[in-house]
Formats: structure tokens, sequence, C-alpha cells
């Protein structure tokens, strides 16, 4: 690697305002500093050629920059695609080359990321919940930085400082009766733990879930869900992992009746699924039967906690104490991976038993429960609650206006404080959006096991004027979207 | 206390949670700003009878919390700022749009927004109440940050109003309290991109660091107030007024007298008016004791903010009648190393005596050199010209004639607009110079017609935007497919699809990478 001056230079011309400056055709090659993005020289060339030249530059010089990111560099993103094909993941890679969506996200902050070719796009993705509180939120990060300087992962066989104080404000912030925290470093792994958990309090072993649940991909949570994902590693157990209609009660009881079920496994809203919402009265309903036929119902929080739905959980805005629940995503602001489980007492007999149990080395890293404290801190401020429920109001009223005028193709809004769903009139509806909107600077998801459905998760923290800025850029794609499915159908 | 092992070095303390505030009452005031005059009035009513409810208690918790000034008299002062500014305003509407016909223009009165208010500990409650007022009946939204040594009951008395205003309907986040100030977090505040407008009442650097700040700011400079006895007075009245004035909540006041001017001719009947008014004229050598005891060094010291006569009196050692509500003391002369000569916010009175008019208006000017630029001064004068030359010569911008200035150049006691918070223009380096008062809070959009007369102006009466706010605001959210959930609309219109050349273009090459999908699969 070349080492790099400390400073940006322009190789070929003085930075001078009277200089002479660069002309059509110049390359201009910029060094940098090593760990600065290359987009981040976009804006100052942009203003360097607009103040030299004002109106009579004709265009802005060409520019060369070296994606330079300290402890690796790459000459292009067309290098960047080639290698992920190469090295890494190719049915991936090409399946966003070919949806329209050729993104290599590079620099990030607040609610905004950038391809590496510098193109802004307002991201109401979040990973599902990831960057809450936004990309890099500088909070989290200095608490993160700070901790840094004393703190590593952690010995995961010791009592430890910080997986204390984070399981003591989990314990404190969760609905009531849960009282002991287990950590994994990743939501699939703490879906494993809360599976393991109710079948060694309930020494029984299915775990029914909903049809298209979505749990995560590691050895027990993959079985919960589709078969696409478990079949594919030989994986399926539907013995052990019964599925029933998400919303119906009738099957629902059928497959507890023989009281031979550990737990039911629920997403408060499930999110792979497009969003459906929960019948009236159906969770609190399905906690009955489970409490009625000796299984243990455990709330999936890991899309829909840290109030996205305006309150910390969505589990409680439904009434219920869960016996477990999970939380991963969001809970570390998305820059140190962690998850975790928390547990009613009667359910944590193991930590008492064995409490070697489950052993994880990166589970409840200290790091991340560093980030999770702070996460948990600002996603609790009565601010934070009220900026959700006025965010919440604006948005679903701009989706609604929207809908007002594409009622055939907007079809269904789908909404519980930030959690959306828009299921659009066409099998693979939310695809055309999410391209169109990946061409108007939004990025935006589609429900991977309902793809008429967009995921659409603005952050909690969103600015207003942003959120303005967001539902215009949503109006645009949506109305092309619509444009392009009609004319693919043809005149009926 | 062990010291933390890890140093943090963040953000000062609490200036996260303060940012998390103004962007609270960014999204409070998108929303207030839209609501119609009726909903404002029973708001703003709302929070008027909410302090004045509170007006005693909080006036008692006030002068325990910070040692300062007079129950009844702070009472006085809440129930004026609460009640008091709603009557003053109610019939006022600072949300209605205004049709001037004449010149074809119609103004329509848009807020602020979100407005920082700094409050002081001398007029804690009051201020508060005053300016919450204030930002209900010009639909802004306020974030008030109480003086540390007022800071409890400051936040029980916004909190007071606030709910009060909720429940009337204003918007959730209306009105926050930085609830634990500091230097750091109040400097991060005042920063702060999304505030719209600082109003600083209080100390000078304070007020210094709100027009630096780089966001429109309201502040006003420190007071001096001259209080001239010009030989035409009713002197009986005069001294009444002023005796009055200066013990009112023991002299804490900005508007509160600090230098006595009298003219030689009637000195001796005027002093004994003052002393039967309640005031205790002291000898040369008990103003050195005084003068020693509250300005040890030449520096005021703060311990004697707002106590009272009877107070002062005792920690000098002095015998003063019963009943002595302020101390007058003579002085030689109105220079800067007089310490007598400056601002004193406690019930002591400096005197001095001079032949004529003219060299009354001289004095009243050296007052104003120490201190007070653009601030007030009073007048006892039966006299239009002696007033009319006194009020041209001071740099001052409200005088109070025949009327103790504490509640005089307040608006209280005239009908000057009453206000804690007295604008001193560019004499004293602000960028107000009336009584703050509601129309300082809005801006107003100008709908202007073309002024040919061939181009008519439309009729607009009774038309505006603004709408009555429904249910509690934000709405809470509930599930979509919840009942009570928000009916979604139908379409007025159904928008028709009309392809362009561009959209053909990318409809082809959809196809054709579609196209080549199933091939390769
Ligand atoms: C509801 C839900 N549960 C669990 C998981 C699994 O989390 P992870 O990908 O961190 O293993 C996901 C991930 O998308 C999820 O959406």
């Amino acid at each position: 690697m070349l080492p790099y001056p400390p400073t940006l230079i322009f190789l070929n011309q003085a930075l001078s305002p009277c200089g002479l400056g660069v002309f059509r055709g110049d390359i201009v090659r910029l060094s940098v500093l090593p760990r600065a993005s290359p987009t981040d020289f976009r804006p100052i060339l942009a203003k360097w050629s607009a103040n030299w030249y004002g109106a009579t530059m004709p265009e802005q010089a060409s520019v060369e920059v070296p994606y330079d990111y300290g402890v690796f560099s790459f000459a292009s993103k067309a290098e960047v695609l080639d290698k992920a094909k190469a090295y890494w993941n190719p049915g991936k890679t090409q399946f966003w080359i070919d949806s329209g969506v050729p993104l290599v996200i590079d620099r990030r902050e607040e609610y905004f990321i950038y391809d590496m070719s510098g193109k802004r796009l307002i991201d109401t993705h979040l990973n599902g919940g990831t960057y809450n509180l936004g990309h890099r939120n500088p909070e989290v990060v200095q608490a993160i930085t700070t901790a840094m300087q004393h703190f590593d992962i952690g010995n995961h066989h010791f009592p430890a400082l910080a997986r204390t104080a984070l399981a003591e404000a989990l314990v404190s912030s969760a609905p009531a009766g849960l009282t002991k925290v287990i950590y994994g470093s990743g939501g699939g792994e703490a879906i494993d733990i809360a599976i393991k958990t109710a079948r060694h309090a309930t020494q029984k072993r299915k775990v029914v879930s909903i049809t298209k649940a979505y749990h995560g991909h590691t050895g027990l949570a993959v079985g919960t869900g589709d078969e696409r994902f478990s079949k594919l590693f030989l994986s399926d157990n539907p013995e052990d992992f019964p599925n029933v209609p998400f919303n119906d009660l009738e099957a629902m009881e059928n497959v507890l009746r023989n009281r031979d079920v550990a737990a039911v496994i629920m997403e408060t809203i499930p999110a792979t699924f497009g969003f459906p919402l929960p019948a009236p009265g159906y969770l609190r309903k399905v906690k009955e039967l489970c409490e009625r036929h000796d299984a243990l119902y455990i709330a999936d929080e890991v899309q829909t906690g840290l109030m996205r739905t305006g309150e910390l959980w969505a589990i409680s805005k439904e009434g219920i104490s869960p016996d477990i629940m999970v939380s991963g995503k969001g809970l570390s602001g998305g820059l140190y991976p962690i998850a975790c489980v928390v547990v009613a007492e009667h359910a944590a007999g193991w930590l008492t038993q064995d409490g070697f149990g489950h052993i994880s080395t990166f589970g409840g890293a200290e790091l991340g429960c560093v980030a999770a404290i702070k996460t948990l801190e600002i996603c609790s401020r009565p601010e934070t609650r009220s900026m959700v429920h006025y965010l919440s109001d604006f948005i679903g009223q701009g989706l609604r206006r929207i809908q007002a005028d594409y009622p055939d193709w907007l079809i269904g809004i789908r909404q519980n404080g930030l959690v959306i769903g828009l299921e659009f009139n066409d099998p693979q509806g939310a695809k055309f959006v999410m391209r169109h909107l990946y061409e108007n600077g939004v990025w935006a998801i589609f429900s991977t096991l309902d793809p008429r459905v967009l995921q659409y998760k603005p952050g909690l923290l969103l600015k207003p004027e942003i959120a303005e800025e967001l539902l215009d850029r949503t109006e645009v794609s949506i109305c092309r979207a619509w444009a392009e499915v009609r004319s693919l159908r043809g005149p009926r | 206390m062990t010291q933390a092992l890890v140093e943090m070095p963040l953000e000062p303390a609490g200036v996260p949670r303060g940012r998390a505030m103004v962007e609270r009452a960014t999204w409070a005031a998108r929303t207030f700003a839209t609501y119609d005059i009726d909903s404002v009035r029973r708001i703003a009513h709302a929070a008027a009878i909410a302090g004045e409810n509170h007006a005693r208690e909080f006036a008692e918790l006030a002068v325990q919390e910070t040692g300062y000034g007079v129950v009844e008299h702070k009472v006085l002062k809440n129930v004026a700022c609460s009640v008091g500014i709603w009557n003053t305003y109610e019939s006022h509407d600072y949300v209605t749009p205004t049709i001037l016909s004449g010149d074809k223009i119609v103004e329509v009165p848009r807020p602020a927004g979100v407005i920082f208010a700094l409050t002081p500990s001398t007029n804690p409650v009051a201020t508060v109440y005053f300016k919450i007022m204030l930002a209900l009946l010009t639909r802004n939204t306020i974030i008030i940050s109480p003086h540390p040594f007022a800071k409890g009951v400051c936040t029980s008395a916004a909190y007071a109003m606030r709910d009060a205003a909720v429940a009337e309907g204003a918007p959730d986040g209306v009105i926050q309290v930085v609830e634990q100030p500091s230097i750091p977090l109040i400097n991060a505040l005042m920063t702060d991109e999304r505030v719209d407008v600082i109003v600083a009442t209080g100390g000078a650097p304070m007020v210094r660091a709100a027009y630096r700040s780089g966001n429109p700011a309201f502040g006003v400079g420190p007071s001096n107030v001259p209080v001239f006895v010009e030989k035409s007075a009713d002197l009986a009245a005069a001294a009444q007024s002023i005796v009055a004035s200066k013990s009112f909540d023991n002299s804490i006041l900005c508007t509160s007298e600090s230098v006595l001017i009298v003219e030689d001719s009637i000195l001796t009947s005027f002093t004994k008016e003052l002393t039967k008014a309640g005031a205790c004229l002291l000898s040369t050598e008990q103003v050195e004791v005084v003068r020693d005891l509250i300005f040890p060094a030449g520096n005021f010291d703060t311990a004697w903010v707002g106590k009272s006569a009877a107070e002062i009196a005792a920690a000098c050692d002095l015998k003063v009648p019963k009943g002595t509500l302020i101390l007058v003391a003579p002085i030689d002369l109105i220079v800067p190393e007089e310490p007598l000569a400056h601002e004193k916010l406690c019930p002591v009175l400096a005197m001095v005596t001079v032949s004529s008019a003219a060299r009354g208006i001289d004095a009243a000017r050296a007052v104003l050199r120490n201190s007070g630029r653009g601030h007030s001064a009073a007048i006892h004068s039966q006299d239009a010209r002696v007033t009319m030359d006194y009020a041209s010569a001071l740099p001052v911008l409200r005088v109070a004639v025949n009327v103790g200035n504490s509640l005089g150049s307040a608006g209280i006691q005239t009908a000057l607009a009453p206000s804690m918070t007295i604008g001193t223009g560019f004499f004293g380096r602000s960028s107000l110079g009336e009584n703050l008062q509601p129309k300082h809070f809005i801006n107003q959009t100008l709908i202007a017609y073309n002024s040919n007369q061939s181009v008519l102006m439309p009729d607009f009466t009774d038309l505006n935007s603004w709408s009555v706010p429904e249910g509690s605001v934000p709405a809470y959210p509930i599930a979509s497919n919840l009942e009570g959930a928000p009916v979604i609309p139908q379409p007025s219109n159904p928008v028709e699809f009309s392809g362009t050349d561009d959209l053909r273009e990318e409809i082809r090459r959809l196809v054709i990478d579609e196209l080549r999908q199933i091939i390769k699969g």
C-alpha cells in the first residue's frame, strides 16, 4: 500500500482560487487521508469547480479517485463487484445486480447510505431495525470508542461488568415478569437459546411457529422458518417444528392440544412475511392457549422492539408478558453485534442447574453491552418516544395520501408505529417499487416471503424535513412503479 | 465517591438529551403552527388558569429556593404573568390572517417555531409564566432553561402550564424544561440550528452569548434606573410611589429604581414625604457602612439580592424605625467609582440632589453611563416640557411618569405591554426595543397583489388554512387494523397513466432483463 500524504493534494494544480484550474478532460488525482472515503471529496470538487468556473465551466473535470479505506483499497466499484462474486457470495452479488440495485454501501451516516458511486439513499430498510438510531449514531459511537480504552469482548466464562449492567437495564425495561438475561452474538443464536431454554424448562421438544415465520438461520431457528432455507441444508424437521397459519387460532389450538409443545414462537409482527398485522386479540389468545396447554410463549422482538412501534417493546402494546423475549438487531445501534434473550424466572432454571449450558465466546461481548446500554437509554427517552409518535403519524398520513392517488396499486398499508408494510397489487409488486425507490434515492427492501409487500421502516430519529423528502421520493417511485407494471401488463 | 475507571470524554452531561428536546420541539412546532385561533385561545386560557391556581404555591417555593423577594409580591407577579397576560391579549389574534384590502395585501401570521428561553433567578416563576403565555398565544413551542438557583420551582411552574395546555389539545412537547441546566448544555442549545429564536432574560454574559449564537435572539441588557423628582411633582404621591416600587419584591425587578435625583428646592419637603412613606434616610456614616456591606471591595455582593431593608439594616447594626421599607443613601456624585450609583438588586436607593431640571437630566445621563442603557427611567413631574426633555435626552426606551418604575415600565401600572423582558434596543445592544410581547414571536407571510388597479384581489374574508387539532397530538400509534385506526381516504379522481419515452425505454430494458433471466434460469 502506498503511503498517503496527510492532506488532500490536487496533483496537477494549485488550490489558489485564481489559479489556472482544471479543464475538461483533465484527470485530477486526489490523494486522500487513509481513512477518508473518496465520496467525501465529491462535494468539495463540485463546489470547487462551481466556484472557479461558474457557468463557464463546461463540464466538471473527470476525477479518478482511489477507493482507499486504509487497510484495504479498490480501484473501482466494478472491482468490488467482481471480487465479491469471486471470493464471497456470487449468488447474492448477482441477485442485486439483476434486481437493478447494484449497491455497494460506502459512506454511511444518520439515515443515509451512499453507494460507491456517491449516490445517496435514505435508508428505510435499516436492516430490519439494526439502524433504528441511524448509521453510526454519534452517541453510541462515542460510548463504544470510550469503552474501547478499557474493555474488549471480555471473558465469557466470568461474571462481567458490562454484561451485568446491561442485564439489569434490560430486565428493568422489559415487560413484567422477565428476570434473567442470556446473551448471544446475533438474533439467530438468541432464538436458539430461547428454544433451548423453553425445551429445558418444559422438557418437551416441539416448537410451533407460523407459516412463513422468520427467526433467523442458525441451527434451531432455521427449523422454525420457511423450508426454502432449511431444506437447502437438509435441516428441515417438521416433526419438531410444526407450522400453523398466522391469525388462525383454531390451527394453533389444534397443534397445542396434545400438550407436547415446548413453546410457541411469534414475531410480534412477522417481518419477513411482510408485516401482516396480528388480528385484534390474536396474540393474547395465543398466549392464553400456551398457558392452557403448558407451552411457553417466546416473543421475537428482534424487529419490533426498541421503540419501533412507539413503545419500547411491541409485545407490551398487545398486553402480553411473554415467558421469553428475544431482542437483537438494533440492540447495539448497528455498531457491535449482540443479541439477548430475556427470560421469566420459571423458565430460567438451566442457568442455575448448569450455568455453562450455553456457551458463546462472543455472546454478550462487553463492548456490545456498552453499545446496548447506550442504545437502550436513547430508545427509552421520553423525547424519542414522542418523536416516534409524531413520525408514525406523519408518515402514516403521507402514505394514506399516496394511497388515495393509487388505490388500485398500493392496496394495503400495514402500520404499527414505524413498522410499516406497503402491499402492492402484483405478486412481485414490492420488487418494482424497490427498484424505483432505489433509482429515486430511497433504499427499502421487499419482503422475502411475500414480495407483494415492501418493508418500509423509517428511522426512529428521522428529522421532519427528511421525512418529507422521503415521502416525496416515495410518491414518485410508487407512481413510476405502477406505470411500469401497468405497461408490462399491456392494455386491458 | 470512587472515580470512574473509564474517563468519558462524552459531550457534557445532558447535551444529547437537550438536542433530543429540540427535535421533539421541532415536531411539536410543525403541528402547533397549523392550529386555529379558537384552539389557541382555549390552550392559552387553560395555561393561564393553571398558572394562577398555583401562583401562591410557586411564589412560596420561589422564595424558599432562591432566598429572594417577598411572597406577596411574587403572588402578584405570578398572577399578572398568567391571567394578567391572558386578559391583556385575550382579544388579540396572532393566528388569523388579516386583510388589508386597500393595499391588496393579506398578512398570514407564522410562528417562529422553537423558542429557547432563559429565565432568571430573580423573577423565576413570573418569567417562566410570561414566556410560556407568549409562546402559546403565538403557536410557538418553548424550551425553558431556568436559572440553576431556581430550577426546581421553574420546572414545576412550566409543567403546571404544560399539563393544562396539553390537556386542551396543545401538541406533545409544546413546553419543555431543561431540568439540569449547565453552561455547556445551554451553549449547545443556543447554537442549535433548530432553535428559531432565543429569549435571554438574565445576566449580560448570557445575553451576549445569545447574540453570538448565530441564531435570532432577543436579549436585553441590564438596568440602572434613574428616577427624577422634579420641582413640579406631587411630592407625597411621588414619595409613596417610589417607596412602594423600590420595596416591591425587595427590589429584584430590573425595573426597580436605582438612583433618586431630587431638585434642591424641594429636598426638605420631599425627604419628609419619603420618611412618611417608609424610607429611612441614612446619615453619611451609615451610608458608608451600607456601602461596605453590599459592595465589598466595590463589587455588588449577590448575597443581598432580594433581601429586605430590615435584613440589610440589621446586618449593618443600624437602628432603623420599624416598618422601614427602603434605605435611602445620599451620595455626592454619580461617577463610575461610586458603587452606589450602580445597579443594586436590593431596597437601597442612592440619592443625589441637583440645582435644576437641566442638571437633573445630566445626573440621570450619568447614572445610565454606569449601566442600564436602553432600559428605563422614571420621572415625577407635572411639567410636560421637562418630561419631554428628560425622555429625549436619556438613552432609554421607556420613561415612566408619576408611577413607580417597577410596575410602570413593566407595563403593569401603565399602558405599556406588560412584560418581564424589557427590550433595551439599540441603546442597550439589543434587537428588541419594546417590552417583549406576543407579536415579537411571529412573522407575517404577506400575500401581495399587483398594485395595478386592473388587478383585483379576490375576497379573502374568513379564509385561513388552520385547523382544529383532533384528539391527542400526535395520535397514539395504534395498529392500522385496530378499531380507531385512521380511515384510508378514497381517491377523489384516480390518476390516469400516460407513458413517456423515458418510461418506454426503461420498460424495454426491464423486459430484456427479464428475458435474459429466463434464458439463464
Ligand atoms: C424477527 C427476526 N428474528 C430473528 C432474526 C435473526 O437475526 P440474525 O440475522 O441477527 O441472526 C431476524 C433477522 O432478520 C428477524 O427478522
